[in-house]
């Protein structure tokens, strides 16, 4: 650092070349093959001139269905980068025994399980939620588009940003080596001087925004442009679910974001709120972290019960069993959700009086979860399943989520969870609930409405295929960590002494394998789904003979959803419709008017990159120039008066005409 | 439905929101009141009427606990028929929220502060 002149400082902060980490061979590998890889790709889209197609049709656009798709996409990008982390874990874990030291030196295996569980959290789980959200509220409410178009658009960049952000760290710099939620003291300036943390803190600031307000869109969008005659209680399951989900996101991701703020604070300037000494209080960073970070478990899983009750009810072909408990349980799990933070540092010493509170409290919750598994089997009870690829990621996930919930309650039990905490013994437990739960319901809503997406199914063997690896992956992966945790084996560990424990990581790590496989037949069945894609097409627009209005559009639906507003009367409208012999308006369009696509969320979220960027490495003037350049893109936008067009009657009768022609082919 | 795409026409639907935008007796009403609850506490502390400076403090909490009612109900129309009743709705959501983050974190801190951090006391 000192061999550094004082221009290069004030040009490039703290960058030095030391930051590229040329002299770690697994990261140059990743560089070469991420950079060939992106080269390619690059190469591909110029070769065929899509860059023009990418911009005006997909980057700018403001349509929630295509903004929905591309966060499903990122999500599967991140969602290779967080596995790529586990693998390496799992591989380091199985090996580094007796005197092994692994392949993984400490501060590399560090930051591996801190990338991990960020990555995973925000930039996978998130997604895909907030993507399945954008892409189906709007339809099964019938309206043409969110509340707020544009900020919909520059929701979704700005979460590209944070991941962005992280992604860099990989290759420029390092990232925290302070596991998911950055507790300080580790997380403060005095033991993490480097740049890891400040990626943390601010790729997290940056997706936490778009988010946010995500959030406030949904929530409008649900509240003011459900279809005439959807009254609260003939609204959607999934999306009463997805009501809730960005209720929790308004109310709990701004405590995300000043108690961040407030570590940045400690890093940057010298504040003292989560320090040791001059009255600083690490302890209150752990409670602000949780208030959010309980929560926020709730807003993964909430929209994914959804997407549960829709599958069951469409695959059982029945009225879902209970809709208004259904209802009542999101509702009460919603604010219950506030009331159980503590258990995540019951070992912390707040004593008798305080844990009992919360360990009761925590156990609570599980009165609602438990309601609606009885929801979901009565609504299997006496139906007419048909085992599609949803309905048997439903089933897998009933007998998975019980076993979660389960270890959940006994780590609600105080006594019981100071032998427990920080055990492997955790670690099984919320991935059984995030992979059992979260992830094979993503995968259940993929399987779902992939069809109405694209307009043709999912191949239906490599589906099988990816799901049975899943599903015995994730058993093979985990039970062992269960057995790990009850004889006392603490997470986050990179090497072992005693050698009797090696074969239950090696199993582990075997399952970690069948999983990578179910993650490898997933991405294969995309591509033979779109070669077969003739054979898979989908003409009626609903082709598992569902209940919600999404159902009533073509596949993939027109830019404007609907035609003309549905007008509801009766709960699972589209069911309705087609009892009481529902017939398409084939004639007497009008023009809609629609939301205009533009590129201010992508300029905006690339110069709040770079201030990132710049804030990270101490660049001040590039910070400065940034966040002046974003406020200059905001007035910029807010003087653009272009910002809607009408969809002329032609167009929508020629859509609709063509719409026919399927229907009649069918 | 105020949403713009339910409208014909572009841009002009803000006007017939069914949002109430308040009255000039309102607004006078509020403001008179806002002037007296702030009067009140000011005169409580300058001429110190009530000798005793923690009953004093929580007079003054009390006060200012009506005057963030008055400005909800004449400033910003809060009342429960509004929206159809969500912003009364998101309210109540909001205050049980704040209270429970709050009143938990400081019953929580507390303990944790005595239990954990015995030297805190002496300093």
């Amino acid at each position: 650092m000192t061999s550094y002149p004082d221009w290069w400082k004030l040009i490039f902060g703290r960058f030095t070349l030391e930051a590229i980490p040329y002299h770690e061979p697994i990261l140059i590998g990743t560089f070469a093959a991420v950079a060939l890889g992106g080269l390619a790709l690059v190469a591909l889209v110029t070769r065929y001139k899509l860059w023009g197609y990418l911009w005006h049709e997909w980057f700018t656009s403001v349509d929630h269905k295509k903004i929905g798709i591309m966060y499903m996409i990122l999500g599967v990008i991140m969602l290779l980068r967080g596995f790529a982390d586990a693998l390496m874990m799992r591989g380091q874990q199985a090996i580094a025994f007796a005197g092994n030291e692994g392949y993984l030196p400490p501060h590399h295996y560090d930051q591996i399980f801190t990338a991990h569980g960020v990555i995973m959290i925000f930039f996978v789980a998130m997604p895909f939620v907030t993507g399945l959200m954008n892409y189906v509220v709007p339809l099964q409410i019938g309206a043409r588009d969110v509340a707020f178009p544009f900020l919909n658009n520059f929701s979704f960049w700005m979460t590209v940003s944070g991941a962005v952000l992280v992604m860099m760290s990989l290759f420029i710099g390092e990232f925290a080596k302070v596991g998911w939620l950055a507790y300080p003291p580790l997380s403060g300036a005095a033991y993490s001087p480097g740049v890891g943390m400040d990626y943390y803190l601010w790729a997290l600031q940056i997706a936490g925004v778009g988010t946010t307000l995500s959030g406030v869109n949904l929530i409008a969008t649900i509240v003011k442009m459900r279809a005439p005659g959807m009254d609260m209680m003939r609204m959607p399951v999934f999306t009463w679910t997805a009501l809730c989900t960005n209720v929790l996101i308004v109310a709990t991701f701004p405590i995300l974001a000043a108690t961040l703020a407030l570590l940045t604070l400690d890093r940057y300037v010298g504040t003292n709120f989560f320090t040791n000494d001059l009255g600083g209080n690490p302890m209150m960073y752990v409670n602000l972290i949780w208030i959010w970070g309980h929560p926020e478990v709730y807003i993964l899983i909430l929209p994914i019960f959804g997407v549960y009750s829709e599958v069951a009810s469409t695959f059982c072909g029945k009225r879902l069993f209970g809709y208004a408990s259904m209802v009542y349980a999101t509702v009460v799990i919603t604010i219950l959700s506030y009331l159980v933070w503590l258990h995540h540092f019951f070992t912390m010493g707040s004593g008798a009086s305080v844990n009992s509170f919360f360990g009761i409290t925590t156990m609570i919750i599980s009165i609602p979860t438990g309601a609606k598994i009885f929801n979901w089997l009565f609504t299997m009870y006496r139906g007419r399943i048909r085992f599609e690829l949803p309905m048997m990621w439903l089933v897998a996930f009933m007998l998975t989520f019980v076993i979660g919930g389960m270890t959940g309650v006994m780590l609600a039990v105080p006594p019981a969870d100071f032998v427990l905490h920080n055990s492997l013994f955790l670690i099984a437990h919320f991935h059984n609930v995030i992979i059992g739960g979260v992830v094979f319901g993503v995968f259940a809503g993929i399987a779902y409405w992939f069809p109405k997406a694209f307009g043709f199914k999912l191949d239906r063997f490599w589906g099988l295929l990816s799901f049975w690896f899943w599903v015995i992956g994730f058993y093979v992966a985990f039970m062992p960590l269960y057995v790990l945790g009850l004889m006392g084996v603490t997470r986050r560990l990179s090497r072992f002494e005693d050698p009797s424990l090696q074969i239950w990581f090696v199993v582990a790590a075997l399952g970690a394998a069948l999983i990578a496989l179910g993650i490898l037949c997933f991405i294969i069945q995309i591509g033979v789904s779109i070669i077969r894609r003739e054979q898979l097409r989908d003409t009626t627009g609903d082709p598992w003979d569902g209940r919600t209005l999404e159902w009533s559009t073509s596949s993939p639906p027109p830019a404007y959803n609907f035609a003309f507003t549905p007008i509801v009367h009766d709960l699972d409208a589209w069911a309705d419709m087609k009892k009481r012999g529902y017939r398409r308006p084939l004639g007497g369009f009008k023009p809609i008017h629609m939301p205009r696509n533009t590129g201010a969320g992508v300029i905006i979220a690339g110069l709040a990159t770079v201030g990132g960027f710049a804030l990270i490495w101490y660049i001040w003037w590039l910070a400065a120039l940034s966040f002046v350049a974003v406020i200059a893109t905001v007035i910029i936008h807010s003087f653009n008066y272009d910002r809607d067009f009408h969809i002329p009657a032609e167009a929508v009768l020629r859509e609709e005409d063509s719409r026919s022609q399927l229907l009649g082919r069918a | 439905m105020s949403s713009p795409q339910h409208h014909a026409e572009p841009h002009g639907a803000h006007g017939d929101d069914h949002v109430p935008h308040g009255s000039l007796s309102g607004y006078v009403t509020g403001f008179l009141l806002s002037v007296v609850l702030t009067a009140i506490p000011f005169w409580l502390v300058m001429n110190d009427v009530l000798g005793n400076a923690t009953l004093t403090a929580i007079v003054i909490m009390a006060f200012a606990a009506v005057q963030i009612v008055v400005h909800m109900v004449y400033f910003l129309h809060m009342n429960g028929r509004s929206e159809g009743g969500w912003n009364m709705m998101g309210l109540i959501f909001t205050i049980v929220i704040v209270v429970i983050v709050l009143s938990g974190s400081l019953w929580v801190m507390y303990h944790l502060n005595s239990n954990m951090m015995p030297d805190m006391h002496r300093m």
